[in-house]
C-alpha cells in the first residue's frame, strides 16, 4: 500500500455518498430498534389493555418480571438445551457426513445430494413433512418403532417431555449437510499423505476423524460454529408447524417466546426486554468469537 | 478421506466396506422425507393413508395440486416471493457493491467506525429485531406490502463485507493504472473492480435468493393479507385451513409447491450453489 493509495485517496465526500444507502438501511433496521428496544424494556406497555396502552416507566421491571416468571425460566432452559444439543451434534454429524462424502466412489453425487437438499428447502415446509413422521397413530415414526415391536401410539409433538425433542431433530437434519459443504472444502484443502501416514501408522477411520481431519479443519469448525449458533437463535420457523411452542411452552425458545409475548400478548414492554437479552447473548457470542478467531489467525 | 489408497489386506477392505453401507443407509434416512413428500403429493386425494401406508397408491394423479390451488392463491404467493426476491436482490447488489468500493478504494475518515456500524447486521440478525422493525414499518405505513418484507434487508453487511474483500484483492497497480488512465470513479468500479469480482457477487446472489426464498418469520408478521404473502407464510396459513385437517396428500402437494422450485433451480446450478455458499463462506 502506502505511496501507491495515494491515488485513490482524492475524493472527499464520494466516499460518504456511495456508503449512505448501506448506512441508511443499516441505521433504520439495526441500530435504530435496538435502541428502541433498549427503551422501551424500560416502560411497561400492554396494547390490549386498556389502563396499560399507554407506556409507563417502570425501570427494570420488565427484566425483573421476566426472571421471577416460569414460563420465562423454562423458555431459556429450553434454549440453552437446544443450542447445547443442535449445534455440537449438526456439526458433528456435518464432519462425518463429509468425510463419507469425500471418497472417490461411484455415484458419491447421490448421498451428498441427499444430504444436502434439506438446506435448500423452506423449514416450514420440512416442517409439514416431519409433522406427519410425527403423527400419533400413522406416523413414519411410531410405526417404525411397531415394526421393531414397540407398541402404543407416541404422540411426539404433544407431548411435554417430546415435543422440544421432536423440534430439535428437524433442524439437526436440515442443517447437517450444510455444514457438511464447508467441511467438504476444507477438507479438499487438506494434504491426502496426512491421512495415509496415519492409516499406514494403524490409524482407524475414527482416529483420523478425532486426531487428524477435526483438529486440521479448526478455522472451517470455528466459521461454522458462529454460523450455527446465531442460526440456532434466529431460525424458529419450524416452531410454528410442529409444535407452535407447546405444550404450554414446553418446546418454546427465546425467539418464539418473543414472538408470542410481542404479537399473542401484546406486550410491548416484555418484548423489548426479551429483544434486548437475545442481543446480548448474540453480541456477547460474536465478539468473543471474533477474539478467538484473532487469536487463532496468529497461531496458524 | 476414510479412503486411504489402494486396500491393505482385510481389514481395510471389511472397514471400507462398513464405512459404505453407512453412507448408504444415511443417505437414505435423509432422502426419505423428500422422497415421501413426493409419494404422498401424488395419491388419490380420496385414499386416506391408514397405519404404515408409506408407498405411492395409484393411480398417480395431480388432483391435490389442484385442489390446493383452489384453497389457497398459491400463484399469488409463488409472484409475491419473486417480486419480494428481486426487489431485495435488485437493491443489494447496488448497495454492497458501491459501499464495498468506498471501503475498499478510498481513505477517509471515520471509515473503521462506519465498518463496524455496518457489520453490526452480522452480529444482532433482523429477525431478531421483529418488534421494533414491526413498529417501524407501521410508521411508515408499509404494513402489508410486500415492500416491508423487502426494506429490512436491503443493506447487506454480509454482501458489503464479501465485496469488500474482492475489491481488496484486486492489484493495485490495474487500479493505478485506470487512475492514470483518467478513470473516473465509476469507471474505476465497473472496469477495474468489478470484472474480477463477478464470481463473489454471483455467489452472494445465490446466497441470498434461497435465504430469502425460505425466509418465513418476518412475512408472517409484516403481511396480513395474500397481496403480499409469500409462499412460506402462505403454506403455513394453508396448513391451519380447517378443511385440510389430516389431508396429508393435499398437505404434501402444497409443501411441493412451495419447496420444489427452489429445489429444481438447485438441482440444475447444484454445482454452482454449493461453491457459492462455500465462496461466501470461507473468504
Amino acid at each position: 500500500m502506502g505511496t501507491k493509495t495515494s491515488t485513490r485517496r482524492q475524493a472527499r465526500f464520494l466516499p460518504y455518498i456511495l456508503l449512505a444507502p448501506t448506512l441508511i438501511f443499516v441505521a433504520a433496521f439495526t441500530a435504530w430498534p435496538t435502541l428502541l428496544a433498549a427503551y422501551q424494556s424500560f416502560f411497561r406497555q400492554r396494547l390490549n389493555i386498556i389502563k396499560f396502552k399507554e407506556p409507563t416507566y417502570v425501570g427494570l421491571g420488565n427484566y425483573t418480571d421476566l426472571l421471577t416468571d416460569e414460563r420465562f425460566l423454562r423458555v431459556l432452559k429450553n434454549t440453552a438445551i437446544y443450542v447445547a444439543v443442535t449445534v455440537p451434534v449438526s456439526i458433528f454429524l456435518a464432519l462425518f457426513f463429509a468425510l463419507l462424502v469425500n471418497r472417490k466412489l461411484r455415484a458419491i453425487g447421490l448421498p451428498r445430494l441427499a444430504f444436502f437438499y434439506p438446506a435448500m428447502i423452506p423449514l416450514v415446509s420440512a416442517a409439514t413433512v416431519w409433522l406427519f413422521f410425527f403423527t400419533p397413530d400413522y406416523g413414519l415414526f411410531n410405526t417404525a418403532l411397531r415394526w421393531v415391536g414397540y407398541d402404543g401410539p407416541q404422540n411426539w409433538t404433544g407431548n411435554p417431555s417430546m415435543a422440544l425433542l421432536s423440534v430439535m431433530i428437524v433442524v439437526i437434519w436440515k442443517n447437517a449437510g450444510f455444514y457438511m459443504i464447508f467441511y467438504l472444502a476444507g477438507l479438499q484443502g487438506l494434504p491426502v499423505d496426512v491421512f495415509e501416514a496415519a492409516a499406514i501408522d494403524g490409524a482407524s477411520g475414527w482416529q483420523s476423524m478425532w486426531k487428524i481431519a477435526f483438529p486440521l479443519l479448526r478455522r472451517t469448525t470455528l466459521f461454522i460454529t458462529t454460523i450455527a449458533f446465531i442460526g440456532a437463535f434466529r431460525d424458529i420457523d419450524h416452531i410454528f408447524v410442529l409444535t407452535n411452542g407447546g405444550p404450554s411452552q414446553a418446546s418454546s425458545v427465546l425467539l418464539f417466546y418473543l414472538w408470542h409475548v410481542r404479537f399473542e400478548n401484546s406486550d410491548v414492554g416484555q418484548a423489548a426486554a426479551i429483544t434486548m437479552i437475545l442481543v446480548a447473548v448474540l453480541l456477547v457470542f460474536t465478539l468473543t468469537n471474533f477474539i478467538i478467531s484473532e487469536r487463532t489467525s496468529k497461531d496458524v | 478421506m476414510f479412503e486411504t489408497g489402494p486396500a491393505r489386506g482385510w481389514k481395510s477392505r471389511i472397514s471400507r466396506g462398513a464405512l459404505t453401507v453407512a453412507t448408504v443407509v444415511l443417505a437414505v434416512l435423509w432422502a426419505i422425507p423428500l422422497l415421501w413428500l413426493i409419494v404422498a403429493a401424488f395419491r388419490p386425494a380420496g385414499d386416506p393413508m391408514g397405519p404404515g401406508d408409506v408407498w405411492f397408491a395409484f393411480p398417480l394423479t395431480l388432483e391435490n395440486f389442484a385442489k390446493a390451488l383452489e384453497l389457497a392463491p398459491f400463484e399469488r404467493y409463488f409472484v409475491n416471493t419473486l417480486v419480494i426476491i428481486a426487489m431485495v436482490l435488485g437493491v443489494q447488489l447496488v448497495t454492497i457493491t458501491l459501499a464495498a468500493f468506498a471501503l475498499a478504494n478510498y481513505e477517509f475518515r471515520g471509515k473503521r467506525f462506519l465498518f463496524f456500524f455496518i457489520l453490526l447486521q452480522l452480529m444482532i440478525p433482523t429477525a431478531v429485531l421483529l418488534a421494533p422493525n414491526f413498529s417501524t414499518i407501521r410508521q411508515l405505513g408499509l404494513f402489508d406490502t410486500r415492500l416491508a418484507v423487502a426494506i429490512p434487508f436491503f443493506g447487506s453487511a454480509f454482501g458489503t463485507f464479501l465485496m469488500r474483500q474482492s475489491f481488496i484483492s484486486v492489484p493495485s497497480d490495474l487500479v493505478d493504472a485506470g487512475v492514470i488512465d483518467g478513470c473516473n470513479w465509476w469507471q474505476l468500479l465497473w472496469h477495474v473492480y468489478l470484472p474480477p469480482s463477478v464470481v463473489t457477487l454471483v455467489a452472494f446472489g445465490l446466497a441470498s435468493v434461497s435465504f430469502h426464498w425460505n425466509a418465513f418469520l418476518w412475512p408472517l408478521i409484516i403481511t396480513n393479507s395474500d397481496s403480499a404473502r409469500p409462499l412460506t407464510a402462505g403454506l403455513v396459513r394453508f396448513t391451519q385451513l380447517g378443511e385440510i385437517g389430516a389431508r396429508w396428500s393435499l398437505l404434501a402437494a402444497a409443501t411441493l409447491l412451495v419447496a420444489a422450485p427452489i429445489l429444481i433451480v438447485f438441482l440444475i446450478f447444484q454445482r454452482r450453489f454449493i461453491q457459492s455458499f462455500v465462496h461466501s463462506g470461507i473468504k
